[in-house]
């Protein structure tokens, strides 16, 4: 996973609620094998419409994209986390995301900031006023920064430390890997097993 | 103090607990399939890793099979090349697989259960959201991404964050005509899409406790669609019931010991909920959705709602664009609204009760000349089972077409896709727009809806059919 420290960019103003991650990527996409090449799928039936604002030639480039409420609710699918980091996006701001997508956007690197909604709105503001407002997403602060405004926003601090240092999930879980087989060894017979015992 | 059904089952399994780290949970079964898992044995490769426990490990192909000629190659090139990866993935790292046109096929939340390898107390994972399907058991079933499938896969634990408990007591008796789906659909509407967010929910009360296995399933099955952690119901006689005998249930000795073990887990009776929700289920009647989204749903008899009629900016914004989306007029009653095609099917709806239930609203009769109707076993043994019983038949006969298993129109990821426009009512779980075919129309209806609708051109329940045909003999 790459590191997440700060991030400073251009916004997406995304005047929606429940953007579910049918929305975010469609199913057709799911048949790649791949973690890339999703971006041509991202929000794929609404960039249909030219009036979209992904399609608007003052959003291009723009990387941190400011969400209504339940963004990413849905299928468990981390192809949406993908779609959106393949597309350029470093950080995505709602005031609530569903469960699943948060944790899919924090093992890759993808920081979900949850702000409280009237902060989202003078983001909005702020950012539909103005395409070249920038926001800042601050990691280390744990903060949000743009022309008027400064909020903290709450991180756990372990998921944080894991961020701050790209670090690898798994490799972290195999050094405990001797407390997995301790566990192992005191699990009841009755556990159903998929294979015949070897 | 007491401690409720979700916190024994996660408790019983926390492999690691450190200050400021999130508990380290093991895993008890982890589910496969072609869609979300090619990214994680990707990544396995390129550490140089194992599956370790290979052996409570199982794969199916659901999402993206086709359900009529099976025994064809797959027509779309990318949708093969995703299934091959799936075998070739399975045969490389050991993992059992049943593949198409095995008779263990179907969707995996289908699959599991009967087999018996989904059992109380359990931890359960699969890259799928509707892995809380397996709560109904009383086991902790989460849907997970593609890292932590990975995770899985080479450690069988998971690092999860705490979570908190909400109770849903359903208290009284189901009227009839009423069913698991519009009791959970109700559900959602009520505590909305994001209600669930952080929560684990127990279905609790009399009206729970008196639905079978597959019921129970279904009202699980969406619990993700309040945004829930996972939804579980307490095992009991039922739950037993069902899985004694079934190929990976325990047997002598371990059955009783199991048993004794399941009998424990259900929630104190001094254990306090974080949050609780109360419903009579006398006040239940069939319930549809009219929006985009899973709450966005209203009893049958009532009309399209007006989005000036919300309170909140967000929800009314959301009305209007669904409105849009569903090319629906606010005011309309539900019972006038006309459909192009009906679909019975999914891990919601799936099972043999569902088929059952279908197919005595549409025996002997015909869907409606506008109407085309897909019928989807959840797994192969279920299509088998409805042969035994004639179900296919019956469907075939009033005028629907009777498919293979899998996941098909739920998503439309395989060739079973609506047409723009087009409007279906769907025992699936998800309404999204572009859901079931890009541009198509979705309303979430119980099997028996489903059929009603299918014969009247509208959406219908089974009480709106005025030609009590009576049945005939086979």
């Amino acid at each position: 996973m790459e590191k997440f420290t700060t991030h400073t960019g251009r916004a997406v103003p995304l005047r929606r609620s429940n953007v579910d991650t049918d929305q975010i990527i469609p199913a057709h996409w799911l048949k790649k094998v791949t973690r890339s090449g999703f971006e041509d799928g991202l929000f794929e039936a609404w960039r249909k419409d030219e009036a979209f604002v992904l399609n608007r030639p003052e959003r291009k480039g723009a990387t941190v994209l400011v969400a209504g409420p339940e963004f990413g609710t849905g299928s468990s699918r981390e192809h949406a986390v993908w779609a959106l980091q393949n597309y350029g996006f470093q950080a995505v701001i709602s005031s609530r995301f569903a469960d699943i997508f948060r944790g899919n956007s924090l093992k890759n690197g993808l920081l979900t900031v949850v702000l409280p909604q009237e902060t989202v709105d003078r983001l909005w503001e702020l950012t539909e006023a103005d395409p070249t407002a920038e926001i800042t997403v601050d990691l280390e602060a744990r903060e949000v920064r743009a022309e008027g405004v400064t909020a903290p926003f709450e991180l756990d601090d372990n998921v944080r430390w894991r961020l701050l240092n790209g670090l690898d999930d798994i490799s972290i879980t195999l050094q405990n890997e001797a407390d997995v087989a301790a566990f192992e060894a005191k699990r009841p017979s009755f556990k159903p097993r998929t294979l015949p015992a070897a | 103090m007491g401690r409720t059904l979700a916190e024994k089952v996660w408790d019983d399994h926390v492999v690691r607990r450190a200050e400021g780290e999130p508990d380290l949970l093991y895993i008890d079964l982890h589910l496969l399939h072609e869609v979300t898992s090619p990214q994680a044995f990707d990544g396995l490769r390129l550490s140089g890793r194992k599956v370790r426990r290979t052996d409570l490990t199982i794969a199916t192909e659901d999402h993206n099979t086709p359900t009529l000629d099976i025994d064809k190659p797959i027509a779309d090139p990318v949708s093969r090349v995703q299934l091959e990866t799936l075998r070739k993935n399975a045969e490389e790292f050991g993992v059992r697989i049943h593949s198409l046109g095995d008779v263990e096929q179907g969707v995996v939340h289908v699959v599991g259960p009967q087999l018996g390898l989904t059992q109380p107390g359990m931890t359960v994972v699969c890259g799928d959201s509707h892995t809380s399907t397996h709560g109904a058991f009383g086991a902790l079933a989460f849907g997970i991404g593609t890292s932590q499938v990975e995770h899985v896969l080479a450690t069988q634990t998971l690092p999860l964050a705490p979570f908190r408990t909400m109770a849903i007591t359903v208290e009284g008796e189901l009227p009839e005509g009423v069913t698991a789906k519009d009791l959970i659909l109700a559900v959602i509407t009520k505590i909305g899409t994001g209600g669930g967010q952080g929560y684990v929910l127990e279905y609790r009360g009399s009206a729970i406790r008196s639905l079978s296995m597959e019921a129970r399933m279904t009202i699980c099955n969406m619990s993700i669609e309040a945004g829930a952690r996972a939804g579980m119901i307490a095992p009991d006689r039922t739950t037993f019931d069902y899985l004694q005998g079934r190929p990976h249930a325990p047997q002598g000795e371990d059955w009783d010991a199991a048993v004794a073990y399941w009998e424990t887990l259900a929630t104190d009776e001094d254990a306090v909920f974080d949050a609780e929700v109360f419903i009579d289920a006398a006040e239940l009647t069939p319930f549809v959705t009219w929006g985009t989204n899973p709450g966005q749903g209203a009893p049958l008899g009532a009309n399209v709602p007006d989005p000036a009629d919300f309170e909140d900016p967000q929800e009314r914004v959301a009305a209007e664009n669904a409105l849009k989306y569903m090319g629906l007029e606010a005011g309309t009653p539900l019972r006038e609204v006309q459909v192009d095609a009906v679909f019975v099917g999914s891990c919601t709806n799936g099972r043999i009760e569902d088929l059952r239930a279908a197919a005595a609203v549409l025996e002997g009769r015909q869907i409606a000349d506008s109407v085309r109707m897909l019928v989807v076993p959840g797994s192969v043994r279920v299509a088998l089972q409805a042969v035994e019983e004639g179900l296919d038949k019956v469907f075939t006969a009033a005028g629907a077409e009777w498919r293979h298993a899998g996941c098909s129109m739920c998503l439309g990821m395989n060739p079973d896709q609506l047409a723009p426009g087009e409007r279906c009512a769907s025992t699936s779980n998800r309404n999204f727009e572009g859901r079931q075919g890009k541009g198509g129309r979705t309303h979430l209806v119980s099997p028996q809806v489903a059929a009603a609708t299918a014969l009247l051109g509208r959406l219908a329940a089974p009480s709106d059919l005025s030609d009590r045909v009576v049945p005939v003999e086979a």
